[in-house]
């Protein structure tokens, strides 16, 4: 180690010794039974006493005082002061160092040893700050005996103190390795955690019980109490005769021989999730195929009712028991299913999945027994039921718009029943730029489904809850387009920004919901006039009236589109200095297409109709001239032209007879007639 | 040069000797037509030079391209419009066309002025002889009286007036091209070129410039393309074209029925012989009535469309 390295960890030390010194390294108590010069309680507390004594300690002030009723109500009470803080034998009063740390293991030694083997006390020689010491738990002046309702590790208290620790938010539970997550809560809705503090059953088990107040170990450690060869022996301290009613559903002659082999307690009854009990008692899973495994098996309406056990070995579901999902067996009976009166409820383990599914749309019908509504094995299957990273499973990426088709395809139970506007939703995602990325890229990360709907959540968009709701669409696409939600979360286009009771777009209405295709799309690029203009009507319709807008209608996308010069998902008003179009941006904005622009340029009104004589005059007066100088010449040449009709008619009537008569002149021979002659003549000016 | 007429028409009419009496002049018409002669093999009056039939033809040309083009892009919110923007290769390849068209348009204008100044020193002393002569193409006080004669003609309370070289509405055709040019061509150029007039220009002026070039488009197409095409072809007389402007020739008898004054003038001054030319052979005559033919029908196609855009489909 270099030189640099030892500095550091020598002042790393350092400092956990002055946060020691911060708690209770300077109470000055000396003990009087030593000797006679060693300070007395009561000389200690002529300072201590004082509630006002106080110090500073990291720039922080912190109170020396000590209450003596309480220290003399501990547990601690006839001992001195300085039986204790021992450093304080012999020295003067008022001693002036900071005192050191009280060692408990002089006289709680087993403890002591305990916790310094422990993950706690490791974690401390580790010089781990956030490690707990005895004091963290226990108290200082005012620890008393455990059986004391009132001591800081009663039972009822535990779950407390371990979850000052161990609770979503601190930083333990954020910065330590901790598998487990949201433990205090869920202890405290588990059968254990509401026996406890519903029913105040303090004998109920409580964190101590099962991790060892002191010997506390990580569940990989083969000497945890909660290892898993080690789990079976914690559970039955108290649950001492689960063999006998584990003993056919575990296969009980097995049990604690081959512990490894077997699931240990915590893989049915999850670590503080155990739930009251649903699984039935006695039953094994060769008592049921001795029946089921028979490929004739039928019901009495016709329905196989054999089961594959090859299937069942390939499954998620390989290590569960039948009758814990086909619960309500008798093992006692000679058809012990002949009891069962339910179906399989997914939800006595999947209790989570099971509640977000009942207020589902899917599972709201089901409540209502809708014979379209889907169950749990409707997706999943029933036996053979596989996790949906498995690429056979039926809710693997790649296979949810098959699953979801089943019913959504258009035409099918789901489709005919829906009134909403969104139709062909299979054949649409197919072609959709995530259909196209999941079926045809393979990408499995691309958005199916389950990703915008959620897989046992669905509600219809109309729904505040749902994740389709306009409200949550930003929030449902971010979740992978994330840079994108964090440009429109500050676009006034968010909720977020603008407050009205308007509505505002979201993803889906400008890139739509299921036929939704690359931005670099031509139809995309001019259909989005359309979109802007559902709300922006006046706006796009001026937009339409100059060169810009008529390419665009044209059908041609490299003129400005709207996006082009305001921002796709970062669209602000021109007043804001952020935005594309705001004096400051305008010019670099036009440069996009016209490199040359000047500020000048960037003067071209984008947006100006001749229609509006009080916003553009110029224009206004400009359209009128020339339409009036239009008009008039239309209307006088018209004017002429048709009343030089007739006339110019009766002329060629006359050109045409005195054709006639030539022609039949000249075929005769005979010599002109002067009728003609005389009566062009009138015409003469 | 009264005989020289005598001769070739070998009528041997006295009317044809005293061309000065109109009444007389009138009658040589019915003479003269009376040639058992096939009439093509006629020798014709020869209205427009070489150089004024090349220039009418680019003017054609490149007025039906910018029509085209450019209407295809006013209108475009046709579904005629995206089909011919379509058909043209698209927005920028119907631009590239326009703006060349538009060159071409500048071309033909700029070589008629030098036309003119080389009209001038061939035919006149003066450039006020040019243009306060009989054959001038401005307006003068006859061309106000020829009017209300004209009016009058309409009206059925008097005859026909007796034209001379450029009647009136010529005049009004030929200065609306001036118009025309100046007000489409320089707004056309500051759409063209938005950058740099921009130094100098608001930005605004373009949208103005596009009002104004597209409303003097609009007048332009639309008054060739009806008021033009009936003076020149759909009068009834002159039923289904005149194609002197191609040609250049026009039958002795026509010019004396259509433009008496002229005639007059012409035989008067003994020019007459000196522009008698052979007619064109008929290859030439067939394929300029083709080519006028395709011309007037996408000029009325055009007619059509605008009406169409401008009454059904305004948006």
């Amino acid at each position: 180690m270099s030189a640099k390295g030892g500095v550091a960890l020598r002042s790393h030390r350092l400092v956990f010794i002055a946060a020691a010194f911060l708690f209770f390294g300077v109470i000055g108590l000396s003990s009087a039974q030593k000797s006679a010069s060693d300070p007395k309680n009561d000389d200690c507390l002529a300072c201590h006493g004082d509630k006002t004594l106080a110090t500073q300690r990291a720039g922080r002030p912190v109170s020396l005082f000590v209450d003596s009723k309480k220290f003399s109500s501990s547990v601690h009470g006839p001992l001195s002061c300085t039986s204790c803080h021992a450093d304080l034998e012999g020295k003067d009063l008022p001693h002036s160092t900071p005192l050191a740390r009280v060692q408990c293991g002089a006289c709680h030694s087993d403890e002591q040893e305990k916790h310094a083997h422990s993950l706690h006390g490791k974690a401390i020689a580790r010089g781990d700050s956030l490690a707990p010491r005895c004091v963290d738990c226990h108290g200082n002046h005012d620890i008393l005996p455990v059986h004391d309702p009132r001591s800081a590790v009663a039972p009822l208290k535990v779950p407390f103190v371990c979850g000052k620790c161990h609770q979503e938010g601190t930083p333990v539970q954020m910065t330590r390795k901790i598998d487990e997550h949201d433990i205090l809560e869920n202890y405290s809705e588990s059968i254990h955690g509401e026996a406890l503090f519903k029913k105040g059953l303090v004998v109920a088990p409580n964190c101590a019980s099962c991790h060892t107040a002191h010997n506390i170990l990580p569940h990989t450690d083969p000497n945890s109490s909660i290892a898993r060869r080690n789990i079976a022996a914690t559970c039955t301290k108290c649950h001492a005769q689960i063999q006998q009613v584990h003993r056919k559903t575990i296969k009980g002659e097995l049990w604690e021989k081959e512990a490894n082999v077997l699931p240990a307690c915590v893989d049915c009854h999850q670590p503080h999730k155990i739930r009251k009990v649903f699984y039935t008692q006695g039953m094994a899973d060769a008592d049921c195929m001795r029946c089921h495994g028979d490929e004739r098996l039928k019901a009495a309406d016709g329905r196989t009712m054999f089961v594959s056990a090859a299937e069942l070995v390939g499954s998620k579901h390989n290590k569960v028991a039948c009758s814990q999902c086909h619960s309500g067996v008798n093992a006692s009976r000679v058809r012990p299913c002949e009891t069962i009166s339910s179906k399989v409820d997914c939800s006595s383990c999947h209790a989570e999945i099971g509640q977000v599914q009942q207020r589902s749309i899917h599972g709201q019908l089901l409540a209502k027994q809708d014979s379209n509504a889907p169950d749990c094995k409707e997706c999943h299957g029933t036996h053979g039921v596989l996790g949906k990273k498995d690429p056979q499973s039926r809710t693997f990426p790649v296979n949810v718009p098959d699953l979801c088709g089943r019913c959504h395809h258009e035409g099918h139970k789901a489709a005919v029943r829906y009134t909403g506007t969104e139709h062909q939703i299979i054949r649409r995602y197919e072609e959709s730029i995530h259909g196209k990325g999941l079926l045809k890229s393979g990408l499995t990360v691309t958005a199916t489904c389950t990703n915008c709907h959620t897989a046992h959540g669905e509600l219809p968009a109309s729904n505040p809850d749902s994740t389709v709701n306009p409200k949550n669409v930003p929030t449902t696409c971010g979740a992978c387009h994330h840079g994108i939600e964090q440009q429109f979360e500050q676009s006034i286009h968010s909720r977020l920004v603008t407050k009205t009771q308007k509505d505002l777009p979201v993803c889906s209405d400008c890139h739509s919901a299921h036929s939704i295709r690359r931005a670099d799309d031509n139809g995309f690029k001019l259909e989005i006039m359309q979109k802007c203009g559902r709300c922006h009507e006046e706006i796009a319709k001026t937009y339409f009236d100059t060169y810009h807008g008529k390419v665009s209608r044209l059908g041609y996308t490299k003129t400005a589109k709207c996006y082009d010069c305001h921002g796709a998902h970062d669209i602000l008003p021109v007043s804001d200095p952020r935005s594309h179009l705001s004096r400051a941006h305008v010019v670099e904005t036009c440069r996009q297409c016209h490199q040359d622009a000047t500020r000048r340029f960037a003067g071209y009104l984008t947006h100006a109709t001749h229609h509006d004589p009080r916003k553009y005059p110029y224009l206004f007066w400009a359209f009128w001239g020339m339409t009036t100088l239009l008009i008039s010449t239309f209307v006088i040449s018209g004017i002429h032209t048709l009343l030089w009709l007739p006339r110019a008619l009766q002329m060629r009537r006359e050109l045409r007879a005195r054709e006639a008569s030539e022609e039949a002149e000249r075929l005769t021979g005979s010599e002109p007639e002067s009728d003609l002659s005389s009566r062009d003549g009138n015409h003469g000016d | 040069m009264a005989t020289d007429l005598e001769l070739r028409t070998a009528s041997g009419d006295k009317a044809a000797s005293s061309p000065t009496k109109s009444a007389e002049g009138q009658s040589a018409i019915g003479v003269a037509s009376a040639h058992p002669l096939p009439r093509h093999r006629e020798r014709q009056y020869v209205r427009f030079t070489r150089l004024q039939r090349a220039l009418h033809v680019c003017m054609i040309v490149s007025f039906l391209s910018l029509a085209l083009t450019g209407l295809s892009l006013k209108f475009s919110y046709t579904a005629w419009a995206a089909t011919l923007s379509h058909l043209l290769g698209g927005f920028q390849t119907a631009g590239f066309i326009h703006r060349t068209a538009a060159v071409l348009m500048f071309g033909v204008f700029f070589t008629h002025l030098y036309s003119l100044v080389q009209l001038k020193k061939r035919e006149y002393k003066s450039w006020r002889g040019m243009l306060f002569g009989p054959d001038t193409m401005l307006p003068t006080r006859q061309d106000l009286r020829q009017f209300v004669s004209t009016m009058k003609w309409f009206l059925g309370i008097g005859p026909r007036p007796q034209y001379g070289r450029w009647t009136y509405w010529e005049k009004f055709d030929y200065f609306a091209v001036f118009w025309g040019i100046a007000v489409i061509g320089f707004t056309g150029l500051t759409l063209w070129f938005p950058i740099f007039f921009t130094r100098f220009l608001p930005g605004s002026f373009i949208n103005i410039a596009t009002v104004i070039h597209s409303d003097e488009a609009l007048l332009a197409t639309g008054f060739i393309f009806t008021v033009h095409f009936f003076n020149t072809h759909l009068r009834p007389e002159k039923f289904p074209m005149d194609t002197v402007i191609f040609t250049g020739h026009m039958p002795l008898e026509e010019l004396k029925r259509d433009k008496p004054l002229e005639y007059e003038a012409l035989v008067a001054s003994g020019r007459l012989e000196a522009n008698m030319e052979e007619p064109q052979p008929e290859i030439v005559v067939r394929v300029i009535r083709a080519f006028a033919w395709i011309a007037l029908a996408i000029g009325f196609s055009v007619v059509v469309w605008i009406i169409y855009a401008m009454l059904f489909a305004y948006k």
